[in-house]
């Protein structure tokens, strides 16, 4: 993989003693979309802000694009953009000042055109004039992304983008990500929504409790969501499976009281109807059917829960 | 860091500058008022009885202590909300996350403070100009009090806006420090008035050094040497340098 971030036993305790972040390790592929999702607490803040420099790590090494965090912070901060999830704006600056500073800030120079097409994509343009404090919470998302990507950053760090935001910033936001993606810039975003991680990423990865349970891609997790599973729960408990049903994917559960059959639920045939038509024969009679869909919540539900 | 990254400093100075832009008139205004007020009070009836110090008419005597007073409330003042306001705001991770060296960002937010001080300076002896005579002996050195005095405290204020962890911290040091500092390092006397103890106590002021080169710069005549007030000035600039540098080191109240 041709990783634009190189993240290397990771960790972080912080003095009060609360070890925010185990070792971690992570690479994120050059132009990908990547989500990391975790409840709240989970160490997704923390594990950005270290990347990003404003958390110092316990532990480990980062390299951004090949530059170490620690040793060449410079070359490594000038390609992150960071959106925060706290509205942290200078109340009394305008639109166009506040993103003029952030360019300066991170060494580059002023390109007018550049910032007028970046505050026109975010609808921001008609306000560029007013001071900051006169506008809507999702308008002060909107500069905060601004300034962000003001320096043109490879890579875009994205805190809970859509915690308490409107539809159409949402909607906004999603178009902004798929333009940036095509323009090949690299983009990290955390979320506690699965719906959100689901249509935007390529690949997710799962963190409770400041270590890393699972990355995989979207698709890979895809697959596992479109399993279903059928239980069935038995009229007289059974010993065995009888071998008739060893052509469906079943097994025996809770001291053969019920029969569990997993198959996918995307596929042309789903085997039930047979199955049931087999039991019926066999004699084998159930006096209660549940199905259940695996979906990407689930898997994460099942990776925190087993977790603790 | 390697390198100087001198669009990031030159985008701090404007930032803070711009702030203070905004508020020019008030920040112009208090200064000449308040100036003109002490005149008035000082100059007018105390300088009645008073006369001269030092062979030195107690209207212009009392003008470098003046400046004085106001440069260091005000490079307080301006040092320490520079930083604190992110801070506080929580504006701060842009800084934080950014290319900027420790040293770049004090010289961006120091240097502005610094300016503002001077311009501040500057108004209040035009301001002082109106109401009495002065024949300053050494411009040079008064450029360079100004200068040295201004950013050494507004590097103060800088370490005392990371240091603040709440408003009421923010103004406890100017107003119960510096203040009565000023007023009792010989910005309206000259220490040589005291009685006993009292001289031996007022060298342990860090502000009679201040007050005694700057007025030496005007008058050729200061409570101490010339060069124990520059040796101390700088001294001072010296140790808050190494402050900074120790908090940015560590992360010390701006990191986790």
């Amino acid at each position: 993989m041709d990783s634009i971030l190189s993240i290397r036993g990771v960790g972080k305790t912080y003095s009060s003693g609360h070890r925010a972040l185990e070792s971690v390790d992570l690479d994120i592929a050059r132009g990908e979309i990547f989500a990391l999702l975790g409840p709240n607490g989970a160490g997704k803040t923390t594990l950005i802000s270290i990347i990003c420099g404003i958390v110092t790590p316990s532990t480990g090494t980062i390299l951004v694009d090949g530059h170490d965090a620690r040793h060449d912070p410079r070359e490594a901060r000038m390609r992150i953009g960071l959106v925060p999830q706290e509205t942290s704006v200078d109340m009394f600056e305008t639109v166009w000042s506040t993103v003029r500073f952030s360019r300066g800030l991170f060494g580059k120079k002023m390109d007018k055109a550049y910032c007028e097409q970046l505050l026109k994509d975010l609808t921001l343009w008609d306000k560029r004039d007013a001071q900051i404090r006169e506008l809507s919470g999702g308008m002060k998302r909107r500069v905060l992304i601004a300034k962000a990507l003001s320096h043109e950053p490879d890579i875009l760090f994205l805190d809970e983008p859509t915690a308490g935001v409107d539809v159409s910033l949402r909607r906004d936001m999603w178009k902004l990500v798929s333009g940036l993606r095509s323009r090949g810039t690299t983009i990290i975003l955390t979320t506690h929504y699965i719906e959100e991680a689901e249509e935007m990423a390529d690949r997710v990865g799962v963190i409770d409790k400041g270590r890393l349970l699972l990355v995989d891609e979207k698709s890979a997790l895809m697959k596992q969501l479109g399993k279903r599973e059928m239980t069935l729960t038995l009229q007289e408990p059974l010993s065995a499976l009888p071998a008739e049903l060893a052509e469906w994917n079943v097994d025996l559960q809770d001291e053969g009281h019920r029969i569990r059959y997993t198959f996918d639920a995307q596929a042309e045939h789903t085997g039930i109807p047979s199955l049931l038509r087999k039991l019926g024969d066999l004699g084998i009679g159930f006096k209660d059917l549940e199905t259940e869909k695996s979906s990407l919540e689930d898997i994460f539900v099942d990776l925190v829960e087993n977790d603790r | 860091m390697k390198g100087f990254n001198a669009r990031g400093v030159l985008a701090i100075y404007r930032f803070e500058m711009a702030r203070a832009l905004r508020t020019i008139w008030q920040s112009l205004a208090a200064p000449v008022i308040t100036t003109s007020l002490y005149f008035v009070v000082f100059g007018g009836a105390l300088g009645s009885r008073i006369q001269t110090v030092d062979g030195t008419d107690y209207g212009a005597f009392i003008v470098p202590g003046l400046i004085m007073l106001s440069l260091l409330q005000q490079s307080i003042s301006n040092g320490s909300i520079g930083i604190y306001f992110p801070k506080f705001t929580g504006t701060v991770f842009e800084l934080l996350s950014a290319p900027i060296s420790s040293m770049e960002m004090v010289l961006g937010y120091v240097g502005a403070a610094a300016t503002k001080s001077m311009v501040i300076g500057l108004v209040i002896l035009a301001t002082a100009s109106f109401f009495v005579d002065l024949n300053i002996h050494h411009p040079w050195a008064v450029a360079l009090f100004l200068l040295l005095t201004s950013f050494a405290f507004s590097l103060f204020g800088f370490i005392l806006g990371i240091w603040a962890k709440s408003f009421e911290q923010l103004n406890f040091v100017p107003v119960l420090v510096v203040t009565p500092l000023t007023f009792l390092g010989g910005a309206f006397y000259s220490i040589d008035m005291l009685p006993q103890p009292w001289r031996t106590v007022s060298l342990f002021n860090p502000v009679v050094y201040l007050v005694s080169g700057f007025r030496w710069s005007f008058f050729d005549k200061g409570d101490v040497d010339i060069a124990i007030s520059l040796g101390f000035t700088t001294g001072f600039l010296a140790v808050c340098l190494t402050i900074i540098a120790i908090i940015f080191r560590t992360g010390w109240r701006l990191k986790n």
